[in-house]
């Protein structure tokens, strides 16, 4: 059993009045793919905000390799190996795609006075690198995107987007990268075919770990190793797909069949 | 696929087109400072307005963009070179001189500008009282010290900048309108304590000593011969022209490193890059001091050209003279800087006509430009690292 990565206990988030967590546990060990799903309103995003400190947390805690992180800000838990995508994607449109990816590399540049302004030529030199560590991560998902690194993101179709936007939260090798709803806005082909591409990173990468929100149930049965299934801010169940899918209180709640 | 640096284009652009810019640059600046009738301000506005109409019709920005960064190795040099051409061109004119002399320091202010407000997101509408914290700075340390005076230009920045640091706490838990308020709240009182501050001249001001370097003294007339004087603004514009320079490569290698990516990360979505590990706060900490800084330094070298400064000189008006002057020429651009600092601060020196009527004239200005043109005069281009890479 490799390790866990991930654990999240008893965690909860208030809203006012509203428990959109409720005592949460997850766990997720390194090299491993967790899928969630849920109804809308279930918590499944408010859990990827709280994990990255986008929200405060009423209570329960994370832990990160055995290090707790909660309560921590979203730049701290970025430092210690958490990177995301957003269901709306939050790229800057106006910057080209290498500028975005960059953006995933914040924490790894040197943001010097001197190394930035008179050490031109070294400058110059890292640049160079990283635009083709850059290339050569788009060339997982796009024979086309890497050719179009220095063009502006607004120029780009809803597929290249939600690439580049897997790609800036790939780019530093993260040890957690969570999902939110990658197929939002996307056709299933499209969406079957960026989870493919994940894969091919993936599979260079043994202990990158995944957490994946997900409507489209085919994608989750596709890549995910474990499912937890959300409802009113609790896991409902958890297990593999076969099993989730199965469970009499998840196809009340969420495939919305009755069992007879 | 290639490798390494992307090079925009294989064939190298022919060096006219940049060369030709820079000849009706130095020729507009010229005819524009030393026409003396008001047609020919008039006609030389108008030439310009159809010149930027049709230039953009037909893509010329795009043609003279990519002559000059083939060439940038010699074309940059150039244009300094140019720059203090026309500055000596015009050796006897006193009164060309001084208005050049403004332009170029409220392009320095104007560079701050771009640092807070077009990189960085952050609103500044009391640049011009930054301006005079660094004017005062300078008045009093030349009366009552005798700090070396390349010092005082420099304690004029940092005086500004520290200063400029007790809004920062209320900036940064603010947004948008709110800090805008605030930076303008902070502009008026900035003025109202000049005025009734009695050691700092009060609303009468304070006459400033001219600037001495190595036993230079730059008020002194330069005389040539018998017959010739040139204008002892000579060596001010001089000054002027060595602060724009670093004030303008500073910015622009601000902007193609990671700093500048950083400052349009927060500006854009600064929300999004914390999940990156950016911290916010201090981005516009930096960048709220850097402006400051040098709209401080702008504002001590324009204290010393001017002799006399008052608290009316450094008004909410005058700041809003210096967004409007960073939004006309292209927000984030420092090249658009010269062409708006000269239509705001030149033109209606020239078109008596229209002194009354100028703020009115401004407005228009600047909204049927926005109209035509959304992104100013000469809109921002993507972030070229270094010339020929990138941005295209």
């Amino acid at each position: 059993m490799s390790q866990e990565l991930l654990v999240a206990s008893a965690l909860s988030v208030r809203f006012g009045g509203v428990r959109a967590l409720d005592g949460l546990d997850i766990r997720v060990h390194e090299g491993e793919v967790l899928g969630v799903i849920g109804p809308n309103g279930s918590g499944k995003t408010t859990f990827f905000n709280a994990v990255t400190g986008f929200v405060t947390t009423a209570g329960g805690s994370v832990t990160l390799g055995g290090e707790t992180i909660t309560g921590l800000v979203p730049r701290e838990i970025a430092r210690r190996g958490i990177a995301r995508t957003f269901q709306r994607l939050r790229l800057l449109l106006e910057l080209s795609v290498f500028d975005n990816l960059m953006l995933g590399q914040h924490l790894s540049l040197d943001h010097g006075i001197v190394a930035n302004l008179l050490l031109r030529g070294r400058l110059r030199a890292s640049m160079t690198s990283h635009i083709e560590s850059a290339r050569h991560l788009l060339s997982y998902f796009s024979a086309t995107l890497p050719g179009k690194l220095f063009e502006p993101v607004s120029a780009l179709t809803m597929i290249d987007r939600r690439r580049v936007e897997v790609c800036r939260a790939l780019i530093r090798e993260p040890r957690l990268l969570l999902l939110d709803e990658p197929s939002a806005g996307m056709t299933p082909e499209e969406t079957a075919e960026l989870m493919r591409d994940l894969q091919k990173v993936k599979a260079e990468r043994s202990r990158l770990a995944v957490i994946l929100i997900e409507h489209d149930m085919d994608v989750i049965e596709s890549v995910s190793d474990r499912c937890a299934v959300f409802d009113y801010g609790r896991k409902l169940c958890e297990g593999s797909y076969a099993e989730v899918s199965s469970d009499p209180a998840v196809r009340r709640a969420y495939l919305g069949v009755d069992d007879e | 696929m290639p490798n390494g640096l992307p090079i925009v284009s294989d064939r190298r652009a022919s060096p006219l087109p940049a060369l030709g810019a820079l000849v009706a640059g130095a020729a507009a600046v010229l005819g524009l400072l030393l026409a003396e009738q008001q047609w020919e301000v008039a006609t030389l506005a108008i030439v310009g307005a159809v010149a930027l109409l049709i230039g953009g019709k037909l893509g010329w920005g795009e043609v003279v963009h990519r002559s000059a960064t083939d060439h940038h190795r010699w074309i940059t040099p150039v244009a300094w070179l140019t720059a203090a051409l026309v500055i000596f061109g015009l050796r006897e004119h006193n009164f060309e001189l001084l208005m050049l002399c403004t332009v170029m320091l409220y392009m320095v202010a104007g560079l701050g500008l771009t640092v807070q407000f077009g990189y960085t997101g952050v609103v500044n509408f009391a640049a011009a009282a930054f301006m005079g914290v660094g004017a005062y700075t300078a008045a009093v340390l030349l009366l009552h010290t005798g700090l070396p005076h390349v010092l005082v230009i420099l304690a004029g920045g940092l005086v500004s900048a520290v200063i400029g640091s007790v809004l920062l706490l209320p900036l940064l838990r603010t947004r948008g309108h709110y800090a805008a308020l605030i930076t303008i709240a902070f502009g008026i009182l900035f003025r109202t304590f000049l005025e009734v501050n009695d050691t700092l001249g009060g609303p009468q001001g304070l006459k400033v000593p001219g600037m001495e370097w190595f036993g230079l003294v730059f008020n002194d007339a330069i005389e040539i011969d018998d017959e010739t004087e040139w204008s002892f603004y000579l060596r001010y514009a001089g000054l002027c022209l060595v602060l724009l320079f670093f004030a303008y490569h500073f910015v622009r290698r601000l902007e193609r490193s990671w700093l500048g990516l950083s400052l349009d990360a927060v500006r854009l979505d600064e929300t999004a890059a914390s999940a990156f590990g950016l911290n916010g706060a201090a981005w516009k900490i930096a960048a709220f001091s850097i402006g400051n800084f040098l709209a401080g330094m702008a504002g001590a070298v324009y204290a010393m050209v001017t002799a006399f400064i008052a608290p009316a000189s450094f008004t909410f008006g005058d700041s809003l003279i210096l967004v409007s002057i960073v939004i006309l020429g292209g927000l984030g651009n420092p090249l658009g800087l010269l062409p708006a600092a000269l239509i705001v601060v030149v033109l209606p020196e020239k078109l008596q006509v229209i002194q009354e009527y100028r703020f009115l004239l401004f407005a228009a200005l600047v909204i049927a430009i926005l109209l035509v043109r959304p992104g100013g005069l000469i809109p921002r281009r993507a972030r070229d690292y270094f010339p020929g890479t990138g941005g295209r």
